[in-house]
């Protein structure tokens, strides 16, 4: 076994765990935390990759990771206002309470 | 021939003659104006008018120097202006207006006599509502008469022909809401049309054989004597030449407008117009017309004169308009004898006068047609002028028989309606009419047809005796019979009855044997002063005659009628000598009626074939395939409800039930999208192991 499969179930893992959480908790927080949790099995990945590729030197998928982890951050300062929002609106952070996005 | 630029005037005319389109035009575009005046302009309107038509007098009269003043150089002027009006291929129509005797004493005549009749009016119609209406018909009547007068061209003289014909019915059916003077409107444009129908295949065979409609145009108008000569060699059907069935075929366009036996029906039922009209277009001008247009082509109806006539000096047409006429003269003479309507005894002696002038112009030629014509114009306008102004004294009454003793409350009126009367009579030696009504018998007398025609209108001149003392008695003398008192007419009204009963006059003495200044003029010859003019054989004999007939007629008339005022619900006297003879008289010679149980009669049974045909026939064909149309339409909704609709129905039905069964998947919960969209992913996930292994 390569080192770089190790890596890939180390973050596959990593993802189902973060998916795991995001399907089945029921509070928003939580499911957020899930959300970073794939998204930074993604970021492992992208590493991963970059490191055993045909092409270490060239720093690209270092690069795409930072860039991954800053959008990651924006995303979790957004979702974390919504959340803040919602919560100050409905007094809950349940997500099965917020069923009124339909059409 | 004709320069190709249109409008330009050829070289030569004077200028009065190239500026005499001005006479007609200026009236029209008055007339235009006066169109566009709000109701309460009427002294705007009635100055326009009056202006419009003095100016045009006084171009007229200008235009009547020009002509006198080249013939007392010893010179008949012949001036002539025209221009091409519409050219196709090689063909040209053209148009023009011509300045000679005949034009330019028609145009003293009809502007003057209109202008009187314009000044009349303002009185006359003082209280009518619609009185720039009024006036902007006038003027528009006064241009196209002026413009039937100054045309060159027999399809510009039909142009005014018509027009004159249009405001004549305006005219008559002006008070449209009287039944009666609508119904008078139609009957008059529509037995003008008969005439002019035949008039229309008259120009249009002229032009055919011709190839010009112009009269004069330096020996190739259709006047003059190539024309002429081409037209006698050319033969028509039953021994007419070209010439003699196109001037007849013009004659009846004559006998429309001027309202000849037997298309006189019309005029008088005209009356129910004002009376300003009557005296103008039914009296003065209008219905001269006919006599001014057979005055102008009567080259053409005396063309072969002296080789092809019957006899020698006449030709067929001539024939025929001479008998036409005197018939007429009698036949509407007759008539008015039994007439109660003041306008009616009026319309009937002018059917009768005009007859006069047919018969003139037949036997005698342009001048002693013309002259009579002129001089019936002044003593007719101030006949029906003071018929006008006694209609307005006696407050709307026409019914002689209700009036009387208005000698005394309307002297002014009277005394000139007197010298109307006398001029109409023939009243020997002072007045106008008996010169004019004189050539005409003499005429008559000389004829070489037949005799016939002169005794017809010598009787006729006793009758025109008779029913005019008739008439005279049952208004101004006896008593009055009315409800209420009479007055005298307004100034506007009496003036110009003054200023026309001089003229009725003072006109006799350019047409008398020793003077036939007139005539002279006409023709373009000197005339002199000479009493040896009576010494004519027959002449002084034929002047007793006829003064005999007249003392006869009025005496007759004075002693059944004079100073008797009858009740008027007491027969006419003589009604009670011959009732049978009185009733078909006063019934007018049944000939409405003839025309009612014929003409009338064909049209309705011919209406209701045509409408059977089209009820029945085309309305069913039509009706058939519309029910063709229907029964299709019946097919097509059955198969749209029943097997379109059904299928397109059942479609929507299946689509919305898998609408909503999709619908449940988007129940709003993010975590159950998450859920597919993870099982979604897995799916993927499991098909690309599974494709990549294989």
């Amino acid at each position: 076994m390569n080192p770089l499969a190790g890596y890939l179930l180390v973050a596959a893992l990593l993802f189902a765990i973060g998916l795991a959480g995001a399907l089945t908790r029921r509070n928003a927080i939580l499911v957020l935390i899930g959300i970073e949790l794939m998204l930074n099995a993604a970021n492992l990945n992208l590493i991963a990759f970059w490191r055993y590729g045909p092409h270490p030197e060239a720093l690209t998928g270092m690069m795409f990771a930072i860039f991954s982890i800053a959008v990651a951050a924006a995303e979790a300062a957004v979702g974390l206002g919504l959340v803040i929002q919602i919560h100050r609106h409905a007094h809950t952070t349940d997500l099965d309470a917020m069923n009124r996005m339909k059409g | 021939m004709q320069e190709t630029i249109s409008f330009t005037p050829q070289l030569g005319p004077s200028m009065i003659a190239q500026i005499l389109w001005l006479i007609p035009a200026v009236p029209m575009v008055a007339s235009g104006v006066i169109a566009l005046l709000k109701q309460p302009k009427r002294r705007t309107a009635a100055s326009l008018a009056i202006g419009s038509l003095g100016f045009s007098l006084l171009l007229a009269l200008a235009a009547f120097g020009h002509v006198l003043a080249g013939w007392s150089h010893g010179a008949g002027t012949r001036e002539t202006v025209n221009f091409t009006w519409i050219q196709f291929g090689s063909t040209n129509v053209d148009l023009g207006w011509v300045l000679d005797p005949l034009s330019a004493v028609m145009l003293v005549m009809v502007t003057f006599v209109g202008l009187l009749i314009f000044i009349y009016s303002t009185g006359y119609m003082a209280h009518d509502e619609n009185f720039t209406r009024f006036f902007c018909f006038l003027s528009l009547f006064a241009g196209a008469m002026l413009g039937v007068v100054i045309a060159n061209s027999l399809l510009l003289l039909f142009m005014g022909w018509e027009l004159v014909g249009l405001t004549s019915y305006l005219l008559i059916g002006f008070w449209y809401q009287k039944p009666a003077a609508a119904a008078a409107a139609k009957k008059a444009f529509m037995t003008t049309r008969v005439g002019d129908v035949f008039f229309l295949l008259g120009i249009v065979w002229l032009f055919a054989q011709t190839g010009t409609l112009l009269f004069y145009n330096n020996g190739a108008g259709s006047m003059e004597h190539t024309a002429l000569a081409g037209l006698l060699a050319q033969h028509a059907a039953w021994g007419l030449t070209a010439a003699g069935a196109i001037g007849l075929l013009i004659f009846a366009g004559a006998a429309g407008k001027s309202g000849q036996f037997p298309l006189h029906v019309w005029l008088p039922d005209a009356m129910e117009g004002p009376t300003p009209v009557s005296a103008l277009i039914h009296a003065a001008t209008m219905v001269a017309a006919g006599v001014y247009l057979i005055a102008r082509v009567y080259p053409l109806m005396s063309a072969g004169a002296l080789t092809h006539g019957l006899l020698s000096g006449t030709t067929a047409a001539l024939t025929v308009v001479t008998w036409v006429g005197a018939f007429t003269a009698v036949f509407a003479a007759l008539i008015a004898v039994a007439q109660n309507d003041i306008k009616r005894i009026l319309a009937y002696s002018t059917v009768s006068q005009l007859g006069y002038m047919m018969a003139g112009l037949g036997m005698g030629g342009v001048a002693v047609g013309m002259f009579h014509l002129i001089t019936h114009a002044f003593f007719k306008a101030l006949l029906f002028m003071g018929a006008g102004s006694v209609i307005h004294g006696c407050h709307e009454e026409q019914d002689v028989r209700r009036m009387g003793g208005l000698k005394a409350d309307m002297p002014l009126t009277f005394v000139t309606y007197a010298i109307g009367m006398l001029a109409l009579c023939g009243f020997p030696l002072l007045f106008s009419g008996f010169w004019s009504k004189d050539g005409i018998l003499e005429a008559g007398s000389m004829w070489s047809v037949s005799k016939g025609p002169f005794y017809m209108l010598v009787f006729g001149a006793l009758l025109t005796a008779f029913y005019m003392t008739r008439q005279v008695s049952y208004v101004f003398f006896g008593v009055n019979r009315g409800e209420q008192h009479a007055h005298e007419s307004p100034k506007s009204m009496t003036t110009p009855l003054a200023i026309l009963a001089f003229f009725a006059i003072a006109l006799g003495a350019i047409g008398t044997p020793a003077w036939p200044w007139f005539k002279a003029f006409l023709n373009g010859q000197a005339a002199g002063f000479d009493l040896h003019g009576f010494a004519e054989p027959g002449l002084l004999a034929l002047m007793a005659t006829s003064t005999v007939v007249v003392f006869a007629g009025l005496l007759i008339g004075w002693s059944l009628y004079g100073n008797k005022s009858p009740k008027p619900e007491t027969p006419d006297v003589l009604e009670a000598a011959a009732p049978l003879p009185w009733k078909w008289l006063r019934d007018r010679l049944y000939v409405d009626e003839f025309y009612g149980v014929t003409v009338i009669a064909f049209y309705g049974w011919w209406g209701r074939v045509a409408d059977w045909l089209d009820r029945r026939v085309w309305g069913g064909a039509v009706s058939g395939v519309a029910w063709a149309f229907r029964g299709w339409a019946h097919l097509n909704r059955f198969l749209d409800t029943n097997v379109v609709d059904g299928g397109f129905d059942k479609g929507c039905e299946e689509l919305s039930t898998g609408g909503g069964l999709l619908s449940r998947v988007e129940n709003g919960r993010v975590q159950s999208y998450l859920r597919l969209l993870a099982l979604g992913f897995v799916l993927l996930v499991a098909f690309l192991i599974w494709s990549s292994r294989a």
